[in-house]
């Protein structure tokens, strides 16, 4: 303020060093706000992160329980489309804030609520990618696996699935980024992730902020890059493109 | 009349009856997920939140489009540009907002410049790839007729690939701007201003009434952009329909 009027704080106060923000990962600091007590420190970055993981893991298996079944059986008997694709399309309107803070206010904090409304986030993509993969296999090799015999289930789990699985992966990638993105918010529901680091910066101050930044950021590729290859490795060979 | 209905409805809810705390501000209490009355006296206060959000969603679009845009026109001439430009675009786009945010805020401070930037980088995976999909769907034949009725590249690219490619671009286009109105709400988190404010509401997030609301406008921006640009794929693509009737 005194420096140069219209609430222009002194640099050193605002902004913050990348050097300070690895500071903060690596060594525990003294808080901004509360005298005596620490912030910041790989044990508390590894838990942070643990927390973000789980709740994250959690969202995305409830996802996958409710979307992937429903998404095969509408794909494989070729109606709910509307449902399906208009669901993943509405899904993506959806504020994450006002979810978030609409499910802390409304229903209450905890890991329970939050793990709901990250299935909320993380249902769309799967469902309309796991919808759209299954009914874009050629309707010739799905009447050639019936006609030698294969039971509709075998078709489904054979041939529909297979022939899928870059489509479902697509879409499971899609849901998790969208999670782990919103994890992030997720203290405001009483749930500590790498997130607090960023919104709660009285307490954790600016390296604390670009620390969390640095943090999510790469816990999100990370997690982008270990889908990637997990889909590279369920992906059947004679699918794999050879030279792109 | 709904509304006036979906009211008394909610009056003879238990625990309702609250004394007003003042004039403007009825029922700012949290035991009531919807507070009618407050939202009917309050409902100006979310005009420039939506004004400001309008502008991050716009701005940030466009700017995310003319880079995507340039970006696919330049790896469509050279391929070896293709794998770097997939795998760049798709790291910026998984990077959270609000982590590319506080990543962003070192530089360009709590503004909405930061905001418009990380939601503007955010759209060009979208736009991009669902751009070059659309100019390889492109059936050779076609380009092939042109190239025989002498069209030159450039030719090519603006009166025949462009056009039949327009369908996946806008729909690149609906995709990345539905997403970005949602993202806007977290704008609030450097000072970016929109509808987020009036969620977080400085970090009390406790009044059900204005996260619906807000939240309420969100989805309907959303909705509303997404007709518009159906509308305009509908309006530049006039052989679509005929095709279709």
């Amino acid at each position: 303020m005194a420096a140069g009027g219209g609430g222009v704080i002194p640099l050193h106060h605002t902004f913050a060093s990348l050097g300070g923000a690895f500071e903060f990962i690596f060594s525990p600091q003294a808080s901004n706000v509360t005298g005596g007590t620490t912030v910041g420190g790989l044990d508390q970055v590894i838990e942070l992160t643990v927390n973000q993981l789980e709740v994250t893991v959690l969202a995305l298996a409830l996802s996958l329980f409710i979307a992937l079944p429903a998404g095969l059986y509408f794909g494989h008997r070729g109606t709910g489309e509307l449902l399906a694709v208009g669901l993943g399309n509405a899904g993506r309107a959806i504020p994450e804030l006002a979810l978030i803070a609409f499910m802390a206010a409304a229903i209450g904090v905890g890991v329970l609520n939050l793990t709901i409304a990250l299935a909320v986030l993380g249902i769309p993509p799967i469902l309309t990618n796991t919808f759209v993969g299954i009914r874009q296999v050629d309707r010739a090799t799905v009447d050639a696996a019936r006609g030698i015999g294969m039971t509709e289930f075998e078709v489904l789990r054979k041939v529909e699935l297979p022939l899928a699985i870059p489509t479902i992966f697509s879409g499971i990638r899609g849901a998790t980024v969208n999670i782990v993105a919103t994890a992030t918010i997720a203290p405001l529901a009483g749930v500590l992730t790498l997130g607090d680091f960023i919104i709660n910066r009285n307490v954790y101050g600016a390296d604390g902020v670009l620390a969390g930044a640095i943090l999510v950021a790469l816990l999100a590729l990370a997690l982008e890059f270990s889908l990637a290859g997990l889909q590279r490795l369920l992906t059947s060979k004679g699918l794999k493109p050879s030279t792109a | 009349m709904t509304s006036a209905m979906l009211a008394a409805v909610g009056e003879v809810g238990e625990g309702f009856i609250q004394e007003r705390t003042s004039d403007t501000l009825p029922c700012q209490a949290t035991d009531k997920l919807f507070c009618f009355d407050w939202a009917r006296e309050n409902i100006g206060r979310y005009e420039e939140p939506t004004i400001q959000h309008l502008e991050l969603v716009v701005i940030s679009v466009l700017l995310g489009f003319a880079v995507a845009f340039a970006l696919a026109l330049l790896a469509h001439r050279r391929t070896w540009l293709r794998p770097p430009l997939l795998a760049g675009t798709g790291i910026l786009y998984t990077i959270p907002s609000v982590a590319f945010f506080f990543l962003l805020e070192p530089f360009t401070g709590r503004s909405s410049e930061t905001a418009i930037i990380a939601l503007s980088v955010y759209t060009l995976q979208i736009i991009y790839r669902n751009t070059m999909v659309g100019l390889a769907n492109v059936p050779a034949s076609v380009k092939d007729a042109a190239r025989g009725i002498g069209q030159t590249d450039r030719q090519i690219l603006w009166k025949v690939e462009l056009p039949l490619a327009t369908p996946e671009i806008i729909a690149g286009l609906r995709i990345a701007t539905v997403s970005t109105v949602a993202l806007a709400t977290l704008a609030t988190f450097v000072n970016g201003g929109g509808l987020g404010e009036q969620i977080f509401r400085g970090g009390n997030i406790d009044f059900t009434t204005s996260i619906i609301i807000a939240g309420g406008i969100a989805i309907l921006i959303a909705l509303v952009f997404d007709v518009l640009l159906l509308g305009l794929q509908r309006l530049v693509t006039p052989w679509r329909r005929a095709v279709a009737a």
